[in-house]
């Protein structure tokens, strides 16, 4: 099914979500060790193992950021506008000393701005799992109801969300309703479909469970439906709120108003690229951070079957 | 004669995509209230397609099955099963897995805490109380066997069906949880039709051995009586005539009668 395809193409450019097993794993190794620091007295070659462990995780990374940093240092220094990590640096520390200042509608400190657009990303995306949610029960229980919308999703899957925002616009003649309707449809789509999914493979052996202790329908959807399709909702929870991150920022270059998006469009005018530099930042740490919340929400729930 | 079940004349066929594969053929079988009967044969014979036409999980598509002068039409309450692969609700704890069971069966009749109560008294048959608030991944494969079996004799069927229900566990584990099982059966006088692929065990536990045909349409081959005294003790059995009678026919059947031709 596309859905599958879909996830495990995102999970192939998110690496963090491959990751975390192998933390545990190095957890794992750590904890076989501490029996062998009781029997050798000599705990320098663990406290060795222990610091190369660090250096191994930390430095890649360090490598990565240093090697970016000097790039851009680089083309700072051939380009007459492009701002310096220096400057960069320096005006982000103006800009987050007083992040939450307010001088009328169009001139709000970036705190504000963040968190007007993680407003709109919070309702928009609230709806779409109010109706989403359950949409996919019903076509993952319902074979007439699969055929009969799967066609329709399919076609309307593939479009960009922001072909909405005119619709948008139209019916609640309003710029902040308008992007908050981009994000529900963004985020419907995963939903439905990870739901549906879900429900589809619910395993046999649980349904026989179900049918040898004669269930009723409303224990049936409680003990065994939702449990079993938990793991599958929050995947199309996690991707949704990926994709409505995205989103989000190029709705609120259309429609103006207070919001991150809005604030880059701002400060291009302004010709404060050095600010736009921050905010592509700050997007990408509230992005990460939107995801990695959701995957500790999601291994909560993972209720070690596998 | 008081047969609880009744299988007449029962024919299974599958549909797959080669055309229809002919599973059971002309199989006829009556279990009696209280005689516990084990089904064994090579693998593949079709020895879970019965016991599952047995717990209405799939219907014949030829002949009759009568539970209680019934006839079955679908799994209920009364025939419980205990899977292969044991089934538990992995985000249930033992004592929800079992008390969703007992809650099913006896909540019309009984208060929570009388249904609490049986909960627990199921556990404690297993000598699983102290893993009641356990999860299915935290406690090891014999022990989710046993819950999986008080869930079963919690429910108070009027007869237990069980697939192998030790199929994947060591011997060690094996002999205890089969020496478990046959204290409860004694203690509860249940009906019990289980599939096997162990002579020993099947021999150990049962009143009747059915032993069947190889597939494609496999039927009864031979039914054994055992006709050992009740309770039984492994360690005395080894000693017994009719015990080393009843394993040899029963491995003359398996391995003359119906031998496998090496694939
Ligand atoms: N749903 C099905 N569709 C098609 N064929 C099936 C189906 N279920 C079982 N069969 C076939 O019916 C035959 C009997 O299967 P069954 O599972 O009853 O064997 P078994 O005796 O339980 O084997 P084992 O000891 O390995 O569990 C097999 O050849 C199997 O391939
Ligand atoms: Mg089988």
């Amino acid at each position: 099914m596309t859905t599958a395809t879909l996830t495990s193409g995102l999970m192939a450019v998110r690496p963090e979500a491959d990751a975390t097993p192998v933390k545990e794993t190095d957890m794992a190794a750590t904890s076989a060790a501490t029996p062998a620091l009781v029997s050798t007295p000599d705990n320098s070659v663990s406290f060795g193992e222990h610091f190369s462990n660090f250096i191994r995780a930390v430095l890649p990374p360090l490598i990565g950021f240093a090697l970016v940093i000097g790039l851009w240092a680089l083309v700072a220094m051939k380009s007459a506008d492009f701002p310096s990590p220096a400057k960069t640096l320096d005006a982000a520390v103006v800009l987050f000393s007083d992040p939450f200042y307010q001088n009328g509608p169009n001139d709000q400190g970036i705190g504000w701005n963040i968190l007007s657009s993680l407003k709109r990303v919070a309702i928009g995306f609230g709806f779409a799992a109010l109706v989403g949610i359950p949409m996919g029960f019903i076509i993952g229980r319902f074979a007439f109801m699969n055929s009969m919308l799967e066609p329709i999703i399919s076609i309307l899957r593939p479009v960009s969300p922001l072909a909405w925002l005119p619709i948008g616009l139209m019916v609640f003649k309003a710029a902040d309703p308008a992007s908050t309707w981009t994000i529900f449809i963004c985020s419907i789509w995963p939903m439905i479909l990870n739901t549906a999914q879900g429900v589809q493979r619910v395993p046999q052996d649980y349904l026989n469970v179900a049918r040898v202790l004669n269930l009723s329908e409303f224990r049936i959807i409680t003990k065994i439906l939702f449990p079993s399709v938990l793991p599958y909702m929050l995947t199309g929870i996690r991707l949704s709120i990926g994709t409505a991150w995205l989103v989000i920022v190029a709705a609120e270059m259309l429609t103006g108003g207070v919001g991150i998006g809005f604030w880059v469009w701002d400060e291009w005018n302004n010709l404060k690229v050095e600010h736009i530099l921050i905010a592509i930042f700050v997007i990408g740490i509230v992005g990460l951070l939107l995801e990695y919340l959701l995957l500790l929400i999601a291994r909560r729930f993972s209720y070690g079957t596998n | 004669m008081n047969a609880i079940v009744k299988v007449e004349n029962v024919g299974m066929a599958f549909e797959t995509k080669k055309g229809s594969f002919v599973a059971l053929k002309d199989v006829n079988l009556q279990i009696r209230t209280g005689e516990v009967v084990s089904l064994i044969g090579h693998s593949g014979c079709g020895k879970s397609t019965l016991l599952n036409l047995i717990a209405g999980l799939t219907l014949p598509t030829s002949g009759v099955m009568l539970c209680n002068g019934r006839e079955i039409a679908g799994p209920g309450p009364e025939r419980a099963v205990v899977f292969q692969n044991h089934s538990l609700l992995p985000w249930l704890n033992c004592f929800e897995n079992v008390y969703l069971a007992v809650e099913r069966v006896f909540s019309a009749k009984e208060g929570k805490e009388a249904l609490r109560a049986r909960t627990h008294a199921a556990l404690e048959m297993v000598h699983m109380g102290h893993a009641a608030q356990k999860l299915p991944h935290e406690i090891s494969g014999g022990m989710k066997q046993r819950i999986g079996i008080a869930r079963a004799f919690a429910m108070e069927p009027k007869i237990l069906l069980m697939d192998e229900p030790f199929g994947a566990l060591d011997a060690l584990t094996r002999a205890a949880l089969q020496d478990e099982l046959i204290g409860v059966m004694a203690k509860t006088g249940a009906t019990v039709v289980m599939v096997t692929h162990d002579v020993d065990e099947a021999v150990l536990l049962s009143d009747r051995v059915v032993m069947m045909t190889n597939g494609p349409a496999a039927t009864i081959g031979e039914i054994l009586d055992v006709k050992l005294a009740k309770p039984r003790d492994r360690l005395q059995l080894a000693h017994d005539p009719h015990f080393a009678e009843c394993r040899a026919a029963i491995l003359e059947f398996l391995y003359q009668k119906q031998m496998k031709k090496a694939a």
